[in-house]
Order: C-alpha cells, then sequence, then structure tokens
C-alpha cells in the first residue's frame, strides 16, 4: 500500500520533471519565423530597388550603345548632342550640369559654412534653437518652387545687374539658386561636424589666449574638416542630380558653353524635356535617357560614398 | 606691510568671490591668496566647486552662458572681471591645463608653436618650441619627429605636450584641473617633478583628488567642501604641511584621514 | 582697458577688430539664407495679388438694362439661351453633372460670365508694382486698353481651387491636381509605410552583423542620396512599361487606360523614392526605444515578436509617424519623377482609382512657370501657395501627434 503510493508519487515527479523538460525544449515557432521572414523580405526590397535601377539603366544604355553611329568615345568627347540627327557627344550636357553646379557651390559652401561656423561658434542657444529650424525650412522648399524663383526673381535680377547679354534662360541664374537651396544642406552637416568637435579642445585654444575667431577657424573648422568635405560633396552631388530649377531656369537645348549667361541644357534638364512629352519606346531619345540616368547615377553615387566614408571616419576620430 | 605691498606679492587674491550657475551659487564667499612661484593646491570632495573656482580665475566660465560671479578676482591688483579687460589678454597671462589630455589634431610642433604664434610671438619658433618641450621634460622623447600627431602620443605625453603649449605663451601663472587624473603612476610622477621645476618660474594652482599629490606636491593646499545649501565653501587654507599634519577645522582632518562622508 | 592688462604684449586689439569682421561675415551668411526665405515669399505673394486689367468680350450693358448681379434667374438663363448654341448648353449640363433648371441664380450668373460676357485678363501686375505704382499702370492701361476695368484680384480663390484644367489662367484650377496628389501620396504611403517599417524592425532588432545586412544597411544609405530623377527614370521602365498590364489595370479587366502612365505607376515611383529616407527615420526612432524596455518584456517569458509588437513598436510610433510624415511631404513636393512616369498637365478629369490618368500640383507648377504669359506666372504662385499649404499642415500634423503621443507615453 505504502509503497504504491511512493511508486505513484515517483512516477509523478517523472512525467512532471519530463514536462518541464519538454517545456523548455526548443520549438520552431512558425509565425515568430514567418514574421521574420517577411520583415527580412522588406529590407531586401531594397536591394531590388538597386537591382532594378543598375538593371533597367544598364540594359537600355547598352542598347543605346548598339545604335548605329554611338560610339562611347564618342559620347564621352563629342560636345555636340542631337540625337535625332545623329550627335551623340553628351560633354555639352555635362559640362552644363558642372557649370550649374559649380555656381551653387561659389552660393552654397562659403554661406553655408559661414551660417555653420555661426551657429555653432557664436550663436546662443537661444538664437540657434530659432535660427536652425528657419534655415531647415528653406531645405524643406520644393525645389520646383526654386525653380520658379529662379526664373520670375533671379533671372530679371541678373538682367538687371548685367544688362541684356543675360539670356532669359542661362546657367547663371540656375545655380545661383539651386545653391540657395542646398545651403541648408551643407549649413546643418557642417553644424553637425563643428558640433562635434570636443569642448576641450576649444577650451585648449581658449586657455592659450586665442579669441574666438582663432579658435573657431583655426581649431575647430580642421578638425571638422573631414565633415565639412563630406557635407560639400553631398552638396555638389545634390547640385548634379538636380532637376527642377536647371529644368525651369538653365534653358533647355544641349549648348556648349562657358558663359554663365547663355542658355545651356544639363542632363536632368535634357531628361526631364524628353521624357516629358510622350516619348516612344526604343527610339534613340528613349535610349538616350537611360545613358545619361547611368552617367548621373554613377557619378552621384560615387560622390555620396565618398561623403559617407568621410563622415565615417570623423565619427570615429570623436565617438 | 602695508596694502599694496602685499598685493604685489600675490598671484591671485579673490575678495568676496560667490560663484552662481544661474540661480544655483556654485561657489560661497571665497577670500584665497595664491602665493607667486608657489604651487597650490585646491583640494575638496567632488562638486564641491573646485573646478569651478579655477576656471574663475583665467575667465573659462565665460562661455557657460548661466555662469556669473560676484566679487573680485584681483590679478597684479587688478580685477580681472572688471568690465574693461579683455578675457583673452587674461587668458593669455595666465594658462590653463586640463583633466583630459586636449592636444590639437595637428603636429607636435604645431601644438606647441600655435599659442605663441597667435599671440603676436615674432622670434625664432623653432628655438621656442624646444625650450619649452624641454621645459616640460618632454623634448628627448619626440626630438626626431616633431611633426608627428600630437594625438599620436601617449596620455602622460600629451599631457606633457599640452604642458609645453601653455608654457609657450609665457602665461605667469598655471592652472591645472587634476592634470594626472588620466594618467599611470609613473606619468603622474613625471608630472609632479616638473610641477617642482616651473614653480621657480611659475606660479602653479591645482586641482586634485589624490590627497598624497597634494601633499607630496604643492606648498599651500586650500580645502573645499559643501556647506548645507551644496554651495562651495573654502573651509581653511594654509601650508600645506600645516593642513596635512595639524588642520585647525574638524571637516578638513575628516577629509584628509579619509573619514569624509 | 586699464591698468595691467594695457602694456601691449601682442597684437591684440588688431585680432580683436579682425574678429569682429568676421562675426559679422558668419552672421552676414546666415542672414542672407533667412533672406533668401524672405524673398522667396514675397516673391510667391508679389505674383498672387495684384492689379489685372479685364476687358469683356461681350459689353455687359448689352444684355440687360440692369447689372447683371441684380438679374433674376430666369432673365440670366433667358440671355443663356438667346447667347449659348443648344449643342454648347448641353455639353455643360452633361459634363457638369447637372441641369440648368435645378441650380441658383448665382452659378447661373457664373455661366452667363463664362460663355457670354467672356472677360480676358489682358494684363496683370505683381502686388507691390500695383501697390506703389497703382498711377502708372491705371496710365499704362487707358492707353493701351481703353475699354479695360481694373480691379485688384487674387489669383489663389475659391474657383482656383475647386475647378480643373483649363487653357485660361482665370479659369484654370488646381482641383483635379490636388486629386492627383492625393491619390499619389495614398498609394505611396500604403506601400512605403509597411514595408519601410518592417525594414526598420528588420535591420534594428533582428538583424544580426552579417554581411548580407551590412550590405542591405549601406545599399539603403546610398539609396537615400540617388537623384529623385534616376527613380523616375526606373518607374518609367519597370511599372510605366515592364509592369504595364499591372499599372493600366488590364491585367484586373480595366478599360480605357492604355498606357502605364497611371496614378498607380506614379505612387510605387514616390515609394520607392521616399523608401529608404523612411527606413532611416523609422530606424532611428525604433533605435531611441530603451533597451531596459525589451529586457523586461524577454524577462517576462515573451517572445521577440511579442517584445516588438507590445513594446518597442508602440514606444516608436510617434517617432516613426513623424518620419513617416517628413518623407511623404519629400513626395508632396517631387517634380521629376511624375515628367517621367507621364504626369500630363492637359489633363482635367479627376483620377477614378488607381487606374487613371493624372496630374499633380507640382506638376502644374512646373507647366504653368514655364510658360512665358504673366497669367500663368500667377497661377503658377497660387498653385505654389497652395502646395505649401499642404506640406506646413504636414508638418503642423507631424508636430502636434508627435507631441501629443509622446506626453501621453509614460
Ligand atoms: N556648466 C555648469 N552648469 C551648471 N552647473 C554646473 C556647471 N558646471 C558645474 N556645475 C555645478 O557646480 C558645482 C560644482 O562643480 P565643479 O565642477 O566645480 O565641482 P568639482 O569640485 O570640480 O568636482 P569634481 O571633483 O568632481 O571635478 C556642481 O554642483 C556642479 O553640478
Ligand atoms: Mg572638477
Amino acid at each position: 500500500m505504502e509503497n504504491q503510493i511512493v511508486k505513484q508519487q515517483v512516477i509523478r515527479m517523472e512525467s512532471a520533471e519530463q514536462l518541464v523538460i519538454h517545456k523548455l525544449r526548443k520549438r520552431p515557432r512558425l509565425g515568430e519565423t514567418f514574421i521574420q521572414g517577411f520583415l527580412f523580405f522588406c529590407g531586401a526590397v531594397s536591394i531590388f530597388t538597386t537591382i532594378g535601377i543598375v538593371f533597367e539603366l544598364g540594359k537600355e544604355s547598352l542598347l543605346f550603345f548598339q545604335m548605329p553611329g554611338v560610339t562611347l568615345v564618342e559620347f564621352l568627347t563629342k560636345t555636340e548632342w542631337q540625337p535625332t540627327i545623329g550627335k551623340f557627344g553628351v560633354l555639352s550636357l555635362i559640362n552644363a550640369t558642372l557649370m550649374t553646379t559649380l555656381f551653387a557651390m561659389l552660393v552654397a559652401l562659403p554661406l553655408g559654412l559661414g551660417a555653420a561656423i555661426y551657429l555653432s561658434e557664436y550663436a546662443t542657444p537661444r538664437a540657434r534653437s530659432i535660427l536652425k529650424p528657419v534655415l531647415e525650412v528653406l531645405a524643406g522648399v520644393p525645389t520646383v518652387v526654386y525653380g520658379f524663383f529662379a526664373l520670375t526673381t533671379m533671372t530679371p535680377l541678373l538682367r538687371a545687374i548685367f544688362g541684356e547679354q543675360v539670356q532669359v534662360y542661362n546657367t547663371l541664374s540656375a545655380g545661383l539658386v539651386m545653391g540657395i537651396m542646398i545651403l541648408p544642406l551643407v549649413c546643418s552637416m557642417s553644424e553637425d561636424a563643428l558640433s562635434a568637435v570636443p569642448r576641450s579642445l576649444r577650451e585648449a585654444a581658449y586657455g592659450l589666449g586665442a579669441t574666438r575667431l582663432e579658435t573657431a577657424v583655426q581649431v575647430v573648422v580642421p578638425a571638422a574638416l573631414s565633415g565639412i568635405i563630406a557635407a560639400f560633396i553631398l552638396g555638389v552631388s545634390r547640385a548634379v542630380g538636380e532637376t527642377m530649377i536647371v529644368a525651369l531656369a538653365a534653358g533647355s537645348g544641349p549648348n556648349f558653353t562657358f558663359d554663365p549667361f547663355q542658355a545651356a541644357e544639363t542632363m536632368t534638364g535634357y531628361i526631364a524635356r524628353i521624357s516629358g512629352g510622350d516619348v516612344s519606346y526604343d527610339t534613340p531619345d528613349y535610349n538616350s535617357i537611360f545613358a545619361i540616368g547611368l552617367l548621373l547615377f554613377t557619378s552621384t553615387l560615387l560622390l555620396n560614398v565618398i561623403s559617407r566614408r568621410l563622415v565615417a571616419r570623423f565619427r570615429e576620430v570623436y565617438e | 606691510m602695508t596694502e599694496t605691498l602685499e598685493k604685489q606679492h600675490l598671484a591671485i587674491e579673490t575678495r568676496d568671490m560667490h560663484l552662481f550657475y544661474g540661480h544655483f551659487r556654485a561657489v560661497k564667499d571665497v577670500d584665497l591668496q595664491v602665493i607667486p612661484q608657489k604651487i597650490t593646491a585646491i583640494i575638496g570632495p567632488s562638486g564641491c566647486g573646485k573646478s569651478t573656482v579655477l576656471r574663475s580665475f583665467n575667465r573659462m566660465n565665460d562661455f557657460v552662458p548661466s555662469f556669473h560671479m560676484e566679487g573680485e578676482v584681483l590679478f597684479h591688483g587688478q580685477n580681472i572681471y572688471a568690465t574693461d579687460v579683455d578675457p583673452v589678454m587674461v587668458r593669455q597671462r595666465i594658462g590653463m591645463v586640463f583633466q583630459k589630455p586636449n592636444p590639437f589634431p595637428k603636429s607636435i610642433y604645431d601644438n606647441v608653436a600655435w599659442g605663441a604664434r597667435i599671440n603676436g610671438f615674432k622670434e625664432n619658433m623653432d628655438d621656442l618650441v624646444e625650450q619649452t618641450l624641454r621645459q616640460a621634460a618632454l623634448w628627448d622623447e619626440v626630438k626626431d619627429d616633431l611633426r608627428k600627431s600630437g594625438l599620436s602620443l601617449s596620455g602622460g605625453q600629451q599631457q606633457r605636450l599640452c604642458i609645453a603649449r601653455a608654457l609657450a605663451v609665457k602665461p605667469e601663472i598655471i592652472l591645472m584641473d587634476e592634470p594626472c587624473s588620466a594618467l599611470d603612476p609613473i606619468a603622474t610622477l613625471k608630472i609632479e617633478d616638473l610641477m617642482r621645476e616651473l614653480s621657480e618660474q611659475y606660479t602653479i594652482i591645482i586641482v586634485t583628488h589624490n590627497m598624497q599629490q597634494a601633499a607630496r606636491a604643492s606648498d599651500h593646499t586650500a580645502f573645499f567642501t559643501m556647506d548645507e545649501d551644496r554651495a562651495g565653501i573654502m573651509v581653511e587654507y594654509g601650508e600645506t604641511n600645516q593642513i596635512f599634519t595639524n588642520p585647525r577645522d574638524k571637516r578638513t582632518e575628516d577629509y584628509i584621514t579619509g573619514r569624509f562622508g | 582697458m586699464s591698468g595691467y592688462f594695457s602694456t601691449p604684449k601682442s597684437n591684440l586689439a588688431m585680432r580683436h577688430r579682425v574678429g569682429g569682421v568676421w562675426k559679422a561675415i558668419f552672421f552676414l551668411s546666415t542672414a542672407i539664407g533667412l533672406l533668401a526665405l524672405a524673398v522667396l515669399v514675397i516673391t510667391i505673394l508679389d505674383d498672387v495679388f495684384g492689379l489685372v486689367a479685364v476687358v469683356d468680350k461681350v459689353d455687359r450693358t448689352t444684355l440687360a438694362d440692369r447689372p447683371l448681379e441684380d438679374l433674376e434667374k430666369d432673365e440670366l438663363l433667358a440671355i443663356l439661351d438667346k447667347k449659348v448654341s443648344v449643342n454648347r448648353l448641353r455639353t455643360i449640363q452633361r459634363n457638369g453633372g447637372f441641369t440648368l433648371d435645378e441650380i441658383p441664380a448665382g452659378e447661373v450668373y457664373e455661366l452667363v460670365i463664362a460663355e457670354v460676357v467672356k472677360p480676358t485678363v489682358e494684363e496683370s501686375y505683381p502686388l507691390f508694382d500695383s501697390l506703389f505704382k497703382r498711377a502708372e499702370i491705371e496710365a499704362e492701361v487707358a492707353q493701351k486698353h481703353p475699354d479695360a476695368t481694373i480691379y485688384f484680384y487674387s489669383w489663389l480663390n475659391q474657383r482656383f481651387l475647386t475647378n480643373s484644367m483649363s487653357t485660361t489662367p482665370q479659369l484654370a484650377g488646381v482641383r483635379t491636381a490636388l486629386f492627383g496628389s492625393l491619390w499619389i501620396i495614398v498609394i505611396t504611403v500604403a506601400f512605403a509605410f509597411p514595408i519601410g517599417v518592417g525594414a526598420a524592425i528588420y535591420l534594428e532588432e533582428y538583424a544580426s552583423r552579417s554581411w548580407v545586412n551590412r550590405v542591405i544597411q549601406t545599399n539603403i544609405d546610398n539609396l537615400a542620396g540617388v537623384p529623385s530623377i534616376v527613380y523616375g527614370i526606373l518607374g518609367l521602365a519597370i511599372f510605366v512599361r515592364t509592369l504595364s498590364a499591372l499599372t493600366s489595370g488590364k491585367a484586373f479587366g480595366v478599360e480605357g487606360v492604355e498606357t502605364g502612365r497611371t496614378v498607380l505607376a506614379a505612387g510605387l515611383t514616390m515609394g520607392l523614392l521616399v523608401l529608404p529616407i523612411l527606413i532611416i527615420n523609422a530606424q532611428e526612432a525604433v533605435r531611441a526605444v530603451p533597451n531596459s524596455l525589451r529586457q523586461a518584456s524577454y524577462g517576462l517569458g515573451a517572445t521577440q515578436w511579442q517584445t516588438i509588437w507590445h513594446h518597442v513598436l508602440p514606444s516608436a510610433f510617434p517617432g516613426i509617424l513623424t518620419g513617416t510624415i517628413l518623407a511623404v511631404s519629400r513626395a508632396i513636393g517631387e517634380t521629376a519623377p511624375l515628367i517621367l512616369v507621364g504626369a500630363s498637365s492637359l489633363i482635367n478629369k479627376d483620377p477614378q482609382g488607381i487606374f487613371s490618368y493624372f496630374t499633380a500640383l507640382p506638376i502644374q507648377i512646373y507647366n504653368w512657370t514655364s510658360r512665358p504669359q504673366a497669367e500663368f506666372r500667377n497661377i503658377a504662385a497660387a498653385a505654389i501657395i497652395v502646395l505649401l499649404v499642404v506640406l506646413l499642415s504636414l508638418n503642423a500634423v507631424a508636430i502636434l501627434t508627435r507631441n501629443r503621443l509622446t506626453r501621453r507615453a509614460p
């Protein structure tokens, strides 16, 4: 009798133990696995996007270069661009892009850096908390609005200053306004870099009897230089890829010129104009969009990668 | 001794000095007289306002927006907080070495030369660099490659570089805020020897948490603590020997014998 | 300076002077940025309001012996009957979806003006000229258009919001474009929000530091910097051309749309464009959730997904929401990709669903700005104001919801 009770208890305990072991054992959780799979897919969508871009741009560009009369050498060395009559020299478009970019950076770099130095080294916290968001509003204005601004304000202003030699569409106006558009980007990235410079470095300079200017320009700016260069490069990338301002204000029609007062079409401007009408598939026009798109994509990608590398290196030093 | 004479013999003198961050009184009513060409140590528990006091001697606290002070800090008999005094000028005369070594991300040479250059030094810069690096007992270790980045040195070397950098401006007073707290014992001893040598030419005020360091290295010691409103007060000030062997105040005794808190 | 400190130890006065000059220069850089913003706003306002010189095609006094505003409905109808062809009247009623008998006198009056009187704006003047040079303007108009009336006009008005596209600037409106933008945004959000948040959770909560995940992260960061026009090219190639059966709705038996240049293609393109930004913003929000919260949840025996769903996502939600709204506001202002996927500024029919041709606000702005006539500039400026108001209210909503949600959180 007693024995049996003991036995029963032993059995019960054993089974309880098994139950615990059974519960602790790893089981596949189907729901969790499924969810994780879905989430991975979400992350992978971006990979598909990149593959899509590279594949489509590559495929159609290949078709472009297989067209009669198109060679890569001609594409990259000739200055006349008229696909419909068989002239495929992209240099005129690249030249206009570089000109607008140059003007943009002539505005955005000094002003953006100056504003960044002011905000990070001079402004009181209160002033900064007001000025920064206002500058960021500039960054949130759609670029088509800047295009409107270039055409209705900047161009007339330039014509008032330089006279009739300034054409209604010109690269200078588009470039300058683009500079205003890029200014907040350069400013806020540079400001991030400047404020990441440790306070101890500033104190060291002040402790040696440096003025605010000497501290800012000779100690803080050099220490933040890679971050500032990164901002500059990202700004260039923005300028190269910007479409609406140049489409509205720089002029339509390729023109190989170094005159800032003349109209000249940029790479992005060309793409926008050609695709604006109902472009039919598999024509020289259609394929040329992709060839220029590929050029645009690779150059901006290169710039972005360099910029991100610089920022990463800068972070490594100070964090 | 007449008052003017006495003034001439003081490196720094504070009168009724109160230091505030916003409404918070961090330091209350300090009257301190720092003797020139001596090492003065400031000791006390964490948060009692040692750094605040030290930084108020060369107006480094000007960069804290909420900071303001009452009273006077006299340097050569003149209040450095008077409205017509240029803080940049003050800092040329009263240099500072910080807790963490903070060399500029420039070469060793430029680290030393920069301060002198901006302050209008026109003579032979190479000589100045060598001379100050020797003074800072760093020359032998770095003379082979002065173009190396200051950041590539060890912590102790960096701190000596920072001292050399401060010396190159030719200040009269050097403020040091826990200059050895980031260093190992050997490097610490090196800096202490260096301080001893420098004190022949310079007045040194050092904040330290290291009781032995204060006892070993300083001539005078000021003991600070917090009163019941958490404001820092100076409890006792005197010859280091006297403070450590025969403190007059109970609180000082408790602190130096480790019975504090 | 006095006393001890006056001993000239260095060129300090000079250094301070240089410092002051540069401080002014740095401040000026900041001020120029602010000034640019102000000038931008003023330019737009300058073009939205101002004097117009209007000439009526038909002299109003020949239509009735009293001012037209005072006429009764049947008198107005009589004028319409007399001056407008029967066919035209029928077309009007069919297009508008009403009969002349139903509508109130006010609308009949509008019809009389539009169909009979046909006022045309001969000249339009910017706001500041209108305010300060009124006399000169009046003199000029009197000379060039003797029978014109001059009055102050706001190009941004109710009619502008409710009318659809027209080739006459005074009659043109942004209704179709507003609906187009709205549809695009809905599709963009429906596509990008779940995928973006999913990707952010994957990268922050699940991803190990394997090379695959590093590639994904780097790829996202790089995609965020790809120019928007490249996304447009992608959209053109994939959604408009390759998948045209899907995007035109043919695959679903939808009739009447021949190409893939639809709202759906535009929305998906925009979705791809904002996706990287959305992911990066959402990642930041998820990363900001304190680890102690996750540990507390695991400590109670929750699974990873339960932890994420019940704790991480709710506390990250305000941040995710703001990040999404910021990403979406980028999409609302984007123009270049829409040009490529075939927005057409000539469309005057509201989109009926995702398989409709479309136009959008920025497209109208682009199109109107690129026309040479001053009146189109005026309506471009008016459309810009509409666009900016939409953007500002979105951002205000973002800030308000974030504030409210974060306040409620413990
Ligand atoms: N920038 C500041 N703003 C506001 N309060 C400050 C600031 N710096 C210091 N304090 C406060 O002033 C008091 C004194 O600080 P201080 O740094 O001078 O102390 P300390 O004696 O140097 O301490 P430790 O030995 O830890 O360095 C502390 O209560 C501190 O919180
Ligand atoms: Mg301290």
